[in-house]
């Protein structure tokens, strides 16, 4: 029964692609605390999956059960047509994953990391390779310690993928990481799913998620709350215009009145105007008629932001 | 991207004899691997080593031509009996504080996380642990033998058969007490506590301070619950000729079945 759920959830998301991963009605409690309600959702082959959502939506428990870590309380699971929780050993040779809070012994040298782990999984790739491929021959000997974060992130990659995966979890990867770090982390990203692995990430950052995903999972209070696309999610869930600009002018009550606008809200001296449609002309012509003429004028497209929001009626707080 | 097909892949891990072989290979290098990393931070090797060294050194300055006096051992020299069960307590130092710190710290920094996420088993991480125990208990037994044979004239040992296999149990027991203790911390340091507080009680009431003979009869008591008074006696004996203890090694060994099982039984990965 529980198969025929999962196969059916694969088919209604992914058009007749082949699903590595279907998740249904996933369910898992700590100690009376739920940290998963609800996760159902299938993950195409070769797709950069998202599971977004604020700390503590349950993206980490649900990875933690796809990878066979933890032991759902309910729904199915199957990864690469196994069931997790009774095939764990067998799934960790064909998955990598990249965690949150884990490390590598401070003295250990890079191509020990890499011969070490390669050696878990027989008849995976030669790890020399690996280390060559994510631009770590150089650093063959240096102490993990010694390595700094952009480097740790490429070993720590090179470990995930030295079975030679299908699917890779990466949990949070860029948290912690400056600007350009992570710029870099999600160039690492995409060149996994350019060699052909599917790719699951989790992240609580909305801009992560939109410029990386092919597929976004949004998570909320542990379930499943939204499942599409980037652009999808955008236009289903936040396609009202948003129209902006500053001024000191005090009353701006005419604005409620002008067309497609429905809500005009002031920050200060900025002002938001919320409607639908041709918002933009509308509103620059009554304020011109007003004789406001606000240099900043524009409009700011929705983003996931305004998509949580939407759906979950709360901002993601960090 | 994969080096094989993916059937293939899945067929050649499962089977038997390849697994065997994974497990072997896994453990082999896990063990070299661990080896190296105690050789690169030296701080553990001082411990184990130099402290129960420096302080035969000063056991010998004091007690140096002196003999036992009453007790079972009446007349045994004291650096006879002061030299094998220094062996115990090198043993019982890597145990109940290496061994834990080492564990609880690779669990805090998220080490453990990384093996297991990888399929490393929980029987290569810890197998790898016992053997990287049993090399260095090894050179700190061989370290104090060679300076209590060259330097104190202490007897060479009567019995290496019965030496060797007294030691190797308590190795086992140990690092099983290792185990649980690391399993039982929350954090490194916690570990620490918890494994030096328990070598050093041990340490003055299992006859590897003051002789036996001169412990008041509780602390006697309380010494013959704790392995280390066990682990000495089984090493004393063979050495000095006077044939193995079954009762102790059956002791020791019994601890080291009991804390294995707990171990084993409460270690978390995380």
């Amino acid at each position: 029964m529980a198969n025929v759920m999962a196969r059916r959830a694969d088919l209604r998301d992914l058009d007749g692609r082949e699903a590595v991963i279907t998740a249904s009605h996933v369910q898992k409690s700590y100690r009376g605390f739920t940290a998963l309600r609800d996760a159902t959702f299938a993950v195409a082959r070769g797709e950069i999956f998202g599971l977004l959502g604020p700390n503590g939506a349950g993206k980490t428990t649900t990875v933690e059960c796809l990878q066979g870590l933890r032991r759902p309380d309910g729904g199915a699971i199957a990864v690469l047509g196994l069931d997790p929780a009774r095939h764990s050993r067998e799934l960790r040779r064909r998955i990598g994953c990249q965690l949150q809070e884990s490390a590598l012994p401070e003295h250990i040298r890079v191509w020990e990391a890499l011969e070490l782990f390669a050696s878990l999984t027989p008849g995976g790739r030669d790890w020399r390779d690996v280390m060559a491929e994510w631009g770590l021959a150089d650093k063959s000997r240096a102490a993990f310690h010694s390595l700094s974060g952009g480097q740790r992130q490429r070993l720590f990659v090179a470990l995930a993928v030295v079975n030679g995966p299908e699917v890779v979890f990466l949990d949070e990867m860029t948290t912690g990481l400056d600007p350009a770090a992570r710029r870099v982390a999600w160039a690492l990203i995409r060149e996994i799913r350019e060699r052909g692995t599917t790719v699951v990430l989790v992240t609580h950052f909305m801009e992560e998620a939109e410029r990386l995903c092919d597929r976004i999972a949004v998570m909320d209070r542990g379930k499943v709350v939204a499942l599409d696309s980037p652009r999808g999610l955008i236009v289903s869930h936040a396609a009202g215009v948003r129209v902006v600009f500053t001024t000191d002018v005090a009353d701006l009550a005419f604005l409620e009145g002008v067309r497609h606008v429905e809500a005009v809200r002031r920050e200060g001296p900025r002002v938001v105007v919320e409607g639908r449609g041709a918002v933009l002309a509308h509103v620059a012509a009554a304020l011109v008629a007003q004789g406001i003429a606000p240099a900043d004028l524009h409009v700011e497209t929705p983003t996931l932001e305004d998509v949580f929001l939407s759906l979950t009626g709360h901002v993601m707080a960090e | 991207m994969s080096g094989a097909p993916p059937d293939e892949r899945a067929a050649a891990v499962t089977r038997p004899g390849r697994w065997a072989l994974t497990f072997v290979e896994v453990l082999l290098r896990m063990t070299w691997i661990e080896t190296k990393l105690l050789i690169r931070e030296p701080v553990t090797l001082v411990f184990s080593f130099a402290f129960p060294v420096l302080v035969l050194v000063l056991l010998g300055g004091i007690f140096g031509g002196q003999h036992m006096d009453g007790g079972s051992y009446d007349g045994l020299k004291m650096m006879d009996w002061y030299v094998p069960s220094y062996i115990g307590l090198v043993v019982a130092s890597i145990g109940t504080v290496s061994l834990p710190v080492h564990l609880s710290a690779y669990r805090e920094a998220g080490v453990l996380r990384r093996f297991r996420a990888s399929g490393m088993s929980e029987w290569a991480l810890l197998g790898s642990q016992f053997l990287v125990g049993v090399g260095t208990c090894l050179v700190g037994a061989l370290a104090i033998s060679v300076l209590g044979i060259f330097v104190y004239g202490v007897v060479v040992p009567v019995s290496i058969g019965g030496v060797a296999v007294a030691f190797v149990v308590a190795v086992f027991a140990f690092s099983a007490l290792g185990v649980l203790i690391a399993s039982l911390s929350p954090t490194a340091r916690a570990a620490q506590g918890v494994g030096l507080l328990i070598w050093f009680i041990m340490m003055f009431i299992s006859g590897t301070s003051a002789p036996l003979s001169d412990l008041p009869a509780w602390m006697l008591a309380l010494g013959k619950a704790l392995p280390l008074y066990h682990v000495v006696i089984s090493l004393v004996d063979p050495w000095n000729g006077f044939g193995s203890s079954l009762l102790q090694l059956t002791i020791v060994g019994g601890i080291g079945v009991a804390t294995s099982l707990m171990a084993a039984a409460l270690f978390q990965w995380e």
